[in-house]
């Protein structure tokens, strides 16, 4: 499935929820029961940083596709960060190059990827899209 | 104290208080970062940008004078809420931050390598740097008087710590992570008779303690307008004449010359010398009519109600299983600092957020406190006087409703 698709469907997904409540609780199931990263790859260097709640980004190539693990320790954050994996990892760079993240607005999370917000998840997208860049110039 | 019925007029002052944020009543509980605007406060700010905006101590023409009257008269009023001796010892500034980096900057002049700068434990970072920087430039040695678990310092250690070679102490009156009020009459005394200068932070004190400048004998004080129910972007340094008339100028400018050529400048008296450039006009007289707002309420009021409010939600968040309060000092004002067995403060404020109750998270720009307690930060809610036991009510079922969510 295509970064679009799977946006799609997160977006029918939330549309299930009533409220913020619902919304919330389902992000915290999200969070609690995904492993997200390799402990190993839970180091310094992969934490970014300046933020309230730390968050962790490892990316690998495998047949040509961009596979991402990340972690926090607050579990919210977590959560959405599940949401991004989703729909970002297991693609071609190019695609994750190209993608948007409108999908988030949609899905009530918006505040979330404030860029003035300290949560790390901005950080996070932009991690991402740079590691797409980088190997996909690899790819080149 | 501040009775019921006084406290629902109180509010009525605060039109921020009547929105909703997310669609239900705003609780306000980070009063610690920055206090709300009164409309008696709002309206001084409406009335100086409608009627008498203008530059101050140099027009010649009528809106200037009533500025510089307006200025010059909350620099007054200032003076006497913090029984200053000279109206000339107030400094306007931009805030506390200003204030510290003034005096820190100005001590460049007088340490040399070996000096002692002794600095409490429990600051917030824009007390810590501008003391490293210090250190820095001049090879002086930084010295912190450490805490207790309970968030107090532990004075034992600063008389130990404390020798000749200090040259300055600093402090917070009030921690703003922690709330913990520290006996700062015992270290100005004990630092004095070493011939040290004392630096009190004030910035957390003065919305629930009136200062008494002489009586503390402190040799500097700083306060930020913005805690204090005034705008945001000024503030004052007290600073003892002796001391204000050794410090060399902050910053060069216009206002703080006497005269000036190409070969020498000559700088004006205080309190103009440390007061370069344009300054804050509206926020200076906004932050004279914010005492005036406390003090018509009354300090020992807002005092007695805000330990009250402490005393209840204190109480009401030690009965949800698994809280752990951080600062637990026998003397304290109205913050509490905390967390819930592992959940990370971040989701509880999210959650509380969307519960309409504002409170602050993270290491309140106090990490080396987080690193004490090791832990990457708290849950900060910090009450005001016009905050109701009803508020700390929706605080507390938040609180429980979040631990349910996130446990």
């Amino acid at each position: 499935m295509g970064i679009a698709e799977i946006q799609e469907e997160i977006i029918d997904e939330f549309s299930m929820f009533d409220d913020w409540m619902q919304r919330y609780e389902y992000m915290i199931e999200l969070g609690k029961s995904l492993p997200l990263i390799e402990a190993q790859y839970k180091t310094e260097d992969n934490i970014i940083k300046g933020c309230q709640s730390k968050v962790w980004v490892h990316a690998e190539l495998e047949d040509n596709k961009l596979v991402f693990t990340a972690d926090s320790d607050a579990i919210i954050t977590k959560g959405i960060i599940a949401i991004l994996i989703r729909a970002f990892s297991n693609q071609k760079p190019q695609d994750i190059i190209d993608a948007d993240t409108d999908f988030i607005d949609e899905i009530g999370l918006k505040e979330h990827l404030s860029p003035t917000r300290a949560n790390g998840l901005v950080s996070m997208v932009k991690q991402l899209k740079l590691y797409a860049i980088a190997y996909q110039t690899q790819l080149n | 104290m501040i009775a019921m019925l006084e406290l629902q007029k109180v509010r009525k002052d605060f039109p921020i208080l009547k929105r909703e944020v997310n669609g239900r009543p705003l609780v306000y509980l980070d009063n610690a970062a920055t206090s709300q605007t009164p409309q008696q406060v709002i309206d001084v700010i409406v009335d100086y940008y409608q009627n008498y905006n203008a530059n101050i101590h140099r027009g010649v023409h009528a809106l200037s004078q009533e500025a510089t009257d307006a200025y010059e008269a909350a620099r007054l009023k200032i003076r006497d809420h913090f029984n200053i001796a000279k109206s000339h010892e107030v400094i306007f500034t931009s805030g506390t931050t200003h204030s510290i980096n003034l005096v820190a900057h100005g001590f460049s002049s007088f340490l040399k390598k070996g000096d002692e700068i002794l600095v409490s434990a429990m600051e917030h970072h824009s007390n810590i740097v501008p003391w490293q920087m210090l250190a820095d430039r001049t090879g002086a040695v930084l010295k912190v008087i450490p805490m207790n678990q309970d968030g107090e310092l532990v004075m034992e250690a600063f008389h130990e710590l404390l020798s000749e070679k200090a040259q300055l102490v600093f402090c917070n009156h009030i921690s703003n992570a922690l709330g913990t009020i520290n006996p700062i009459e015992e270290i100005i005394h004990a630092a004095h008779e070493k011939g040290a200068a004392v630096l009190v932070d004030g910035a957390q004190a003065a919305p629930h303690i009136k200062a008494d400048m002489q009586a503390l004998d402190v040799d500097f004080y700083t306060v930020s307008a913005h805690k204090i129910c005034g705008p945001t972007g000024v503030g004052m340094l007290y600073g003892k004449e002796e001391w204000l008339k050794k410090l060399p100028p902050y910053q060069g400018g216009g206002e703080m010359i006497a005269e000036v050529t190409f070969e020498k400048t000559t700088y004006a008296d205080l309190p103009h010398k440390f007061e370069a450039g344009t300054p804050n006009i509206c926020g200076g007289i906004a932050f004279g009519a914010a005492l005036d707002y406390l003090n018509t309420i009354g300090l020992k009021a807002i005092a007695q109600y805000e330990e009250e409010l402490l005393q209840y939600a204190t109480e009401k968040l030690l009965a949800i299983e698994g809280l752990k309060i951080y600062g637990t000092a026998a003397k304290k004002t109205s913050v509490i600092s905390f967390n819930i067995q592992v959940i990370h403060p971040y989701d509880i404020g999210t959650i509380l957020d969307k519960l309409g109750i504002a409170v602050r998270t993270g290491h309140h720009c106090a990490q080396p406190i987080m690193d004490f307690y090791q832990i990457p930060g708290t849950v900060r809610a910090s009450f005001s006087f016009y905050n109701t036991k009803v508020e700390v009510d929706i605080l507390v079922d938040g609180v429980k409703r979040a631990r349910k969510m996130l446990l």
